[in-house]
């Protein structure tokens, strides 16, 4: 077995806020394949964005501490130089950024904004890089590519705003592309374009995809394993079919409750009672107990129960592993 | 705006007419030049006569010396635009460096001494570092001239000479008020989302910083730095006297101090319009450099 494209093991960020310092990732191990996709999952504040900002070096270095090791085809991101880090950021790593409103720059058109990110990685004319960036807003579905290249991004609507940052973050053909909430702002129709541009170019260039999302739509759509967080901490990991249809965390289990249910009887959604945990207060033991609705062992509010295998999963050779005390019941 | 302009000249007390003659006089003279400056005549008669004739460029005559006021204030104007414009130029070299450094590294050793030394620069009366400049460097150090203005054409040298200090005074002044918005704006620049974007695309540092951040905070700065502009082209009255500066500001007291209503009304008015058509040349360079403006 070949070695995956990307390896995080232990990732943990620190940030001073003015109310103290918040652990916001706390030890986060996984691994991306070539040509996988990996969804992670989680409600707002969980650590999903923030871990994944981390790998770049995009957090802002005054008050992010960020430990543990991301190799990338064997490179640690976290180590490298700064030099090396920005050649690596594009060809290595795309990223595409949740909010298309304030994501690209409003002083500079479009065209621009992508053909200096083609620049900066080789030595390519102008015309070419125009050529080049008229081709990739083709292949992310924006009419007109030829003239939105001189269009300024507020003359754009926010779906297509969208997919000019996609296109940026495709623009050096990354090994492995993160899209944060890449699709959340877009209508259905557009996102379904957006999720099978990925899958196709995932086909042809073999690019490894990590997905942060809300939406458990797209996850059973386009991802191969999915990564629920909590806390800053993977509580749960497997495949899709293990996750999804047979959740071990009873955290995953709230998130799958709360989806509505179209053929349903269209009362009261399900909701997960409380809040998620502040990162400058986690509790101790194991993160989820102060919403658990089926806490009970003895150490659930003193122990940090460890990521373990839970069943030999659906698909063979892919573990699917929790953190959990109550591994009893697993099936919904 | 020009009737309040000419109602606050009528407010200055005294009688130009009395100051023009000094103790003795009589009174047929009085009434005589009384009636030819048209000051016998009702206000709104005496404010209508003026608008009529400012409109058509004919600012009146001076009570003192019997010029023209377009005359008076062409004398002046170059002085006032050569002040000016190296203020501006001396408060930019200031307050841009210093700004962005403050902004790049927050509450650092070099933030901390800028603030101070622009809450310092804010609050230090112009004519008191006028004067100690000119001790220092006229006095003491004997390098420069305390004062005084000539012709670019006529003397380059000496036309530096004299003009470095008045502009150092009143650059330092604006230059304190950019530095905070320089800071501000930057510090608001960097922390925009399209930087990260712009970093994200592995650009190399300085470009992701001068076109994604610099650019970016230059549209605050513009609005501010024509605000500086417009009151340093007002004339600063204050400096222009110490370094007996021959400008607009000068004028306009020497105008106070003699009655000298057309004149001074002419200055005033001159003040205004100069404000306004800053305003709108900001407001035109805005739509040159951001998009979001133009249609």
């Amino acid at each position: 077995m070949t070695a995956p494209l990307l390896e995080v093991e232990d990732l943990r960020v620190r940030l001073r806020t003015p109310r103290g310092p918040a652990a916001v990732v706390n030890g986060l191990s996984y691994t991306v394949g070539r040509g996988e996709t990996v969804a992670v999952v989680g409600e707002s504040g969980s650590g999903k964005s923030v871990s994944v900002l981390a790998l770049l070096g995009l957090l802002p270095e005054r008050v992010a501490t960020v430990t543990g090791s991301a190799r990338l085809d064997g490179e640690d991101l976290l180590t490298m130089s700064p030099e090396r880090l920005r050649q690596v950021r594009g060809p290595g790593v795309g990223m595409v950024f949740q909010d298309p409103m304030t994501s690209l720059n409003p002083v500079l058109t479009v065209g621009r904004q992508l053909v200096e990110g083609i620049r900066a990685h080789g030595e390519v004319s102008k015309a070419a890089a125009r050529e080049r960036a008229a081709g990739l807003l083709a292949e992310v579905g924006l009419p007109d590519p030829q003239g939105a290249l001189d269009r300024y991004p507020h003359e754009l609507s926010g779906g297509m705003r969208q997919r000019v940052v996609i296109a940026i973050a495709l623009a050096n053909s990354p090994a492995l592309l993160i899209a944060d909430e890449a699709t959340t702002a877009l209508d259905v129709t557009v996102q379904a374009q957006i999720l099978d541009l990925v899958e196709s170019l995932q086909a042809d260039h073999g690019t490894g995809v990590i997905w942060i999302t809300h939406d458990l739509g797209v996850v059973a759509g386009i991802a191969d394993r999915v990564l629920v967080m909590y806390g800053g901490r993977c509580v749960e990991d497997g495949t899709v079919d293990d996750v999804l249809e047979r959740p071990a965390h009873p955290y995953t289990r709230g998130l799958l409750g709360a989806l509505p249910d179209l053929a349903g009887d269209g009362g009261d959604l399900a909701t997960i009672p409380g809040t998620p945990p502040a990162p400058t207060d986690l509790p101790g033991g194991c993160v989820f107990w102060p919403r658990c609705p089926v806490r009970g062992d003895a150490r659930c509010e003193t122990e940090q129960p460890p990521l373990q295998v839970v069943g030999a999963g659906l698909s063979k050779g892919l573990p699917h592993r929790a953190a959990t005390w109550c591994t009893e019941g697993s099936a919904r | 705006m020009s009737v309040v302009v000419f109602a606050l000249v009528q407010l200055v007390p005294g009688d130009p007419i009395r100051l023009a003659l000094g103790t003795r006089f009589d009174q047929e003279t009085y009434d005589a030049l009384l009636a030819r400056s048209g000051l016998d005549q009702p206000l709104v008669q005496q404010y209508l006569t003026w608008a009529g004739r400012a409109v058509t460029g004919d600012l009146g005559v001076s009570f003192r010396s019997g010029e023209t006021v377009t005359s008076l204030i062409a004398e002046r104007l170059p002085a006032t635009l050569t002040l000016a414009l190296a203020s501006i130029l001396v408060a930019l070299l200031i307050a841009v460096p210093l700004g962005t450094i403050s902004a790049l590294r927050p509450r650092s050793l070099v933030d901390r001494v800028a603030t101070v030394l622009s809450q310092i620069g804010i609050s230090v009366p112009e004519f008191w570092m006028a004067i100690v400049l000119i001790l220092v460097f006229a006095g003491t150090l004997g390098w420069l001239p305390s004062g005084g203005y000539v012709g670019l054409t006529e003397d380059p040298a000496g036309w530096a000479q004299r003009l470095l200090l008045p502009a150092v005074v009143t650059g330092v002044v604006s230059g304190s008020v950019i530095t905070r918005f320089v800071r501000s704006s930057v510090l608001e620049a960097l922390g925009a989302d399209h930087v990260r974007t712009a970093q994200a695309k592995g650009l190399p540092r300085r470009q992701v910083f001068t076109w994604h951040v610099l650019r970016n905070a230059l549209l605050p700065l513009v609005t501010v730095t024509g605000v500086q502009l417009a009151y340093l082209l007002s004339g600063v009255v204050v400096v222009e006297i110490v370094f007996s500066w021959p400008g607009l500001g000068q004028l306009a007291l020497q105008a106070v101090q003699a009655r000298d209503y057309p004149v001074l009304q002419g200055a005033i008015l001159l003040f205004a319009v100069t404000f306004l058509v800053i305003n709108l040349v900001v407001d035109l360079l805005y739509t040159a450099i951001d998009p979001r403006i133009r249609r």
